[in-house]
C-alpha cells in the first residue's frame, strides 16, 4: 500500500496547479495520470486566458459580467466574481513561472479579443497557449521534485463511512494494482469529449473523474450543458481556435454572406460560442451550407499576420483539410468541445463528499453556467486547481487517516478478471461510437423531447451490449485494449447523467437548445440539476439554485 | 483505398518474446493519417495492438512512431504521402533510440531524464516584480519556435550520435536548453553553459540534420545547438575538443584558402593529450591504407588574399 497526504488524479492545468500550491505548503503531494503529465489535454487549449488586469485599465466586474451573460445566467455568481478577481495574479505568477506569452510595443504582456467579451483581456502564447502553460508547469513539477505516477490508471475510489480516504490504481506498464491511502484525494482529471463522435477532445478524456467521483457518491451538476465549439474542422473535427475569431475572421455562408451581422449584429463573429454555432447550424440546416459547412476567412489577416499569431491552425488546416487559410476559406462546423457540468464542488474544490475535492473541467463550481466563455477554461483550471490544493493541503494538517488496507483493491482486481474472462464478443471500439453517435444526434447544438428519449433509450441499449463486452488482450503489459474498455464503463455513466439532465431541463438555455421549447424559463429553471447515484445504483435527481450577487437576469443579445 | 499496413510487433510476456512484423489489410479514405489505420486496427481487427495516442492534432506528442524507417507523428502522417511505390504498404515501427515496452509503446524514461538533465525550468534573477517581466515581444516571438516543442522524441528516435552514444543529452534536451538561455527573464545561463559544454552537450552533434528533418514542428533542434556552441564559446569556453575544432577550422582557412586536416586533429585535441595521440594511430593507419592521408606540407591555396578578404568582410560585419 501506498501512503500519501493528498493524491491528485490528474495531471493537466488544474491537477499539476493543486500539486504545487500544496506542495508549497508542505504536504506529501502525489498526483497520478494515465499519460506522462506533457501529454494532458490542456495541451489543446489555443486562444489563450481571460484576466481583467487593472493597470491595463479593465476590470475583473466587466469580466465578471461577461461570464455571467455568456453563461446564460445559469453560473453561480459569487464563483465567477472569485475567479475573475484572482485571474491577474494567476497569469503573472504564470509568467513568473516562465510563460513566454506574447508581448505588447512596451514589453507587457499583450492581448487578444475573443468571444463574449467587450475587452480584450485574453492573454496568449501564439495559439498554443495551453501547451505552453501546461509545459511551465511540468517544468515546476519538476523543480519541486513533486511525485508524479506517470502512466497509472485509476479503478476507483476509496471510500469510509462517506468519507474519501484514497484510490486504487493500476500501474499501465505492469498491471500491478496498488491501493494508495490519502487523507485527501483531488479529481483533476478533465472532460469527457469521448462520449461523442466526433468530438475536439483527445482519445483520453473519457469522463474517468466524473464517473470515479458519482460512483462514490459525489454529485454530478449541469451535466446537460455540451458545449459544441463554433469552429471545428470538416472531416477531421480537429478544433480551429476562436483565436482566429478573435484576430478577425470571418463566417461566410454558401452565399458568401457574413451571416452572424445578421444573428449579432453587435459582437458578429465573437458572440458567446452557443450563440455562433446554433447560428452556424440554422444557416447549413436551411440550405446555406456547403456539404454541412459553413467557411471560416481568414485571407484578409494576411500571411505575415496569420504566420505570427495563427501558426498553429494554419498548420492543422493544411495537415488536415488540405486547405492553406492564407489562400482559402476553411469549411468548418460546429462540434463537441467541452463540458460545463462535471462533479459539484465549491470554490475551494471541495465536493458533496468529504476529503474528495475536484478541479478543472471534471469540476462544475459552476463558474461556466450554460456555456462558458473561450479562455476561461484555462483559468478556471489555475484558479480553482490552486484553491482546492490550498485548502486540502491546510485540511490534511488535522486530519488522521481512514483505516484502509489492501484489501481495498479486491473489488477491482475481480472485475477485471471478470472482464478478461468474457467470451468473444464485440470489443469496446464498436460500442462507443454507436454511444457517440447517439449522443451527437440527439444531445447536439438542437435537441427535442422525442429525440432525447430515443438518445435514452439508445444509451440504455448500448449499456446492455457493454455488460458483455470482450477484452482480447489478456496480458499485464501496457494492456491497453482493457484500459479502453474500463473507460467505455465511465463514459457510459456520463452520458446517461448527460442525457437524464437534459431531458429534465424543460426550457432552452445556454447549451442547451430545444427546438420545442426555445424559450428560457427563469421562473422554473435559474437552479443546476444535480444526479447522483441511488442506493439500487440508478440516478436520483436534486436541484440547487443559482446564486445570484449583483446581475439580475437579463434577455442576452450579442 | 486498400493499404496494407506492415506494423513491429513485440509482446514480452508471449513465450518467445522477440519482435516481428504483422500485416493489417485495411480499406483506408484517401485523406486518412497513419494513426487513423492504426486505431481502426485496434478497434476492429486486433485489439492487442498497443500504441500511446491521445490528440490526433499533433499537439500531445504521444504518437511518434517510425514510419517506413523515418520518425514522425502518426497522426499528422497522411497515409498518401508515405504509401510505398511498389505496392499500398506502409512501414509502422516504435520510435528508436528507446527500449520497447510493447508493440509501438516505448519506455520514454531515459528521455525524460535528459530533459530532466538540463534544469528546463527558468532561474530568474534578482528580485520578482510585482506585475510581469518586462520582455521584447519579438524575443518571445522567437522562443515561441522552440517552446512549441511538444517532447514527441521523433528527433531523439532518429538522432545517430544517441543510437551510438547513450550520454549524448540529444536534440530535444539541448532544444529545451537553449530555450532558457534565449529566455531574457532566466539569469543563469552562465551555469547552463557549463554544463552544455561538458562531455554529452552541444559538442557532441554530429549536424547530421535529422533531428531537423524529422521534427512534426518546426523547432529544428540541430539549428539550435549550433547557436548554444558560440554562445558557449563566446562565454569563454573555449578550452574544448569542441571549441578548439570550431576555432582551427576558422583559422585554418583563414590563413591557408583550405583545411589543414591534420593540424584541425592535434589542435582539437591538443598536442601534449598523449592519450589522444595515441588513440589516433590506427586511425592514421586505415587512412593511409585507404589513400586519404593528407599532404606533409599544408601549402595555401592560390588567391589565399581573397579567401582572407571574405573572412575579414564577416568579422567587420558581426
Amino acid at each position: 500500500m501506498l501512503d500519501h497526504d493528498i493524491l491528485i488524479i490528474g495531471a493537466g492545468l488544474a491537477g499539476m496547479r493543486a500539486a504545487l500550491s500544496a506542495k508549497e505548503l508542505g504536504a506529501d503531494v502525489a498526483v497520478v495520470s494515465k499519460v506522462h503529465p506533457v501529454r494532458s489535454h490542456s495541451n489543446a487549449a489555443q486562444g489563450g486566458i481571460n484576466a481583467a488586469l487593472t493597470d491595463r485599465g479593465d476590470d475583473w466586474r466587466d469580466h465578471a459580467y461577461d461570464t455571467i451573460k455568456g453563461s446564460d445566467f445559469l453560473g453561480d455568481q459569487d464563483a465567477i466574481a472569485l475567479m475573475c478577481q484572482e485571474a491577474g495574479s494567476e497569469v503573472i505568477a504564470m509568467e513568473h513561472m516562465g510563460a513566454i506569452f506574447n508581448r505588447d510595443e512596451d514589453g507587457r504582456l499583450g492581448t487578444r479579443a475573443f468571444g463574449g467579451q467587450r475587452e480584450a483581456r485574453t492573454f496568449f502564447v501564439a495559439d498554443f497557449t495551453g501547451q505552453a502553460l501546461l509545459h511551465v508547469l511540468y517544468e515546476q513539477i519538476l523543480k519541486a521534485g513533486a511525485l508524479v505516477y506517470e502512466e497509472w490508471f485509476v479503478l476507483s475510489l476509496i471510500v469510509r463511512d462517506g468519507k474519501c480516504g484514497g484510490a486504487v490504481m493500476m500501474d499501465i506498464r505492469s498491471g500491478r494494482i496498488e491501493v494508495v491511502r490519502a487523507k485527501a484525494v483531488i479529481l483533476a482529471a478533465g472532460g469527457l469529449g469521448r462520449v461523442f463522435e466526433p468530438s475536439t477532445n483527445a482519445l483520453i478524456c473519457t469522463g474517468d473523474g466524473m464517473s470515479l467521483g458519482y460512483r462514490v457518491g459525489a454529485s454530478l451538476m449541469d451535466m446537460e450543458m455540451v458545449q459544441y465549439h463554433p469552429t471545428t474542422l470538416k472531416g477531421s473535427g480537429v478544433l480551429i481556435s476562436e483565436a482566429a475569431r478573435g484576430e478577425g475572421a470571418y463566417l461566410l455562408n454558401s452565399d458568401n454572406d457574413r451571416f452572424m451581422l445578421k444573428y449579432a449584429p453587435e459582437f458578429k463573429e465573437l458572440a458567446s460560442r452557443d450563440v455562433v454555432s446554433r447560428c452556424e447550424q440554422t444557416e447549413i440546416n436551411e440550405g446555406r451550407g456547403l456539404d454541412g459547412c459553413v467557411l471560416l476567412d481568414v485571407r484578409h489577416l494576411g500571411e505575415k499576420y496569420i504566420s505570427e499569431r495563427l501558426s498553429q491552425i494554419r498548420e492543422l488546416a493544411m495537415d488536415f483539410a488540405n486547405v492553406d487559410m492564407v489562400k482559402e476559406p476553411v469549411p468548418i462546423m460546429p462540434g463537441m468541445h467541452y463540458q460545463m457540468g462535471g462533479v459539484a464542488a465549491n470554490v475551494d474544490g471541495e465536493t458533496g463528499v468529504p476529503g474528495l475535492y475536484a478541479a478543472g473541467e471534471v469540476a462544475c463550481v459552476s463558474v461556466h453556467g450554460g456555456n462558458r466563455l473561450g479562455a476561461n477554461s484555462l483559468l478556471d483550471t489555475l484558479v480553482f486547481g490552486r484553491r482546492s490544493g490550498v485548502h486540502a493541503a491546510e485540511m490534511v494538517k488535522s486530519t488522521q487517516h481512514l483505516s484502509v488496507d489492501d484489501s481495498a483493491a479486491d473489488d477491482d482486481k475481480n472485475n477485471i478478471q471478470k472482464l478478461l474472462a468474457n467470451d468473444k464478443n464485440e470489443s469496446f471500439g464498436q460500442i462507443r461510437l454507436d454511444m457517440g453517435t447517439a449522443m451527437k444526434e440527439h444531445f447536439g447544438v438542437f435537441r427535442d423531447e422525442n429525440g432525447m428519449r430515443e438518445g435514452i433509450e439508445k444509451i440504455e441499449s448500448v449499456k446492455k451490449r457493454a455488460e458483455d463486452v470482450y477484452v482480447a488482450d489478456k496480458g499485464s503489459t501496457f494492456n491497453t485494449n482493457l484500459l479502453f474498455t474500463l473507460e467505455l464503463g465511465f463514459m457510459l455513466e456520463c452520458a446517461e447523467s448527460i442525457a437524464v439532465s437534459a431531458a429534465t431541463r424543460t426550457e432552452s438555455r445556454g447549451a442547451h437548445t430545444r427546438t420545442d421549447l426555445p424559450d428560457r424559463d427563469d421562473a422554473n429553471w435559474l437552479k443546476h440539476i444535480l444526479v447522483s447515484q441511488d442506493e439500487d445504483g440508478g440516478q436520483e435527481l436534486s436541484y440547487k439554485d443559482v446564486v445570484i450577487t449583483d446581475w439580475e437576469p437579463v434577455v442576452r443579445q450579442y | 483505398m486498400e493499404v496494407k499496413f506492415n506494423v513491429r510487433r513485440y509482446d514480452p510476456e508471449s513465450t518467445d518474446a522477440v519482435s516481428h512484423f504483422q500485416e493489417y489489410q485495411m480499406d483506408m479514405d484517401d485523406s486518412s493519417t497513419v494513426l487513423d489505420g492504426l486505431i481502426r486496427i485496434r478497434e476492429e481487427v486486433d485489439g492487442t495492438l498497443s500504441l500511446r495516442c491521445s490528440c490526433r492534432s499533433a499537439i500531445c506528442g504521444s504518437c511518434a512512431v517510425r514510419v517506413n524507417g523515418e520518425a514522425g507523428l502518426a497522426c499528422n502522417t497522411k497515409i498518401i504521402d508515405v504509401l510505398s511505390e511498389d505496392g499500398n504498404t506502409i512501414t509502422v515501427e516504435p520510435a528508436g533510440n528507446l527500449p520497447v515496452i510493447k508493440d509501438l509503446v516505448v519506455d520514454f524514461q531515459p528521455f525524460w531524464e535528459k530533459i530532466r538533465a538540463v534544469e528546463p525550468w527558468l532561474q530568474p534573477e534578482g528580485e520578482v516584480p510585482e506585475t510581469e517581466y518586462l520582455a521584447p515581444d519579438e524575443d518571445m516571438l522567437h522562443l515561441a519556435g522552440v517552446v512549441s516543442c511538444i517532447l514527441c522524441g521523433a528527433c531523439v528516435s532518429d538522432c545517430t550520435v544517441m543510437e551510438v552514444d547513450s550520454n549524448f543529452l540529444g536534440p530535444a534536451a539541448l532544444a529545451k536548453s537553449y530555450r532558457f538561455v534565449g529566455d531574457p527573464r532566466d539569469g543563469s545561463a552562465q551555469q547552463r553553459f557549463k554544463t552544455l559544454n561538458e562531455y554529452g552537450g552541444v559538442w557532441d552533434c554530429t549536424r547530421c540534420m535529422k533531428c531537423v528533418e524529422v521534427c512534426p514542428k518546426g523547432v529544428a533542434p540541430m539549428d539550435r545547438i549550433m547557436v548554444l556552441r558560440e554562445q558557449v564559446m563566446e562565454a569563454g569556453y573555449t578550452n574544448t575538443n569542441g571549441a578548439r575544432h570550431a576555432n582551427e577550422f576558422i583559422n585554418s582557412v583563414k590563413h591557408s584558402g583550405w583545411l589543414d586536416e591534420k593540424k584541425l586533429v592535434i589542435k582539437s585535441f591538443g598536442i601534449f593529450n598523449i592519450k589522444a595521440m595515441i588513440g589516433l594511430i590506427p586511425l592514421a593507419i586505415r587512412s593511409q591504407r585507404a589513400g586519404k592521408v593528407p599532404p606533409i606540407f599544408h601549402k595555401n591555396i592560390p588567391g589565399v588574399e581573397n579567401v582572407r578578404r571574405i573572412f575579414e568582410k564577416v568579422e567587420t560585419k558581426k
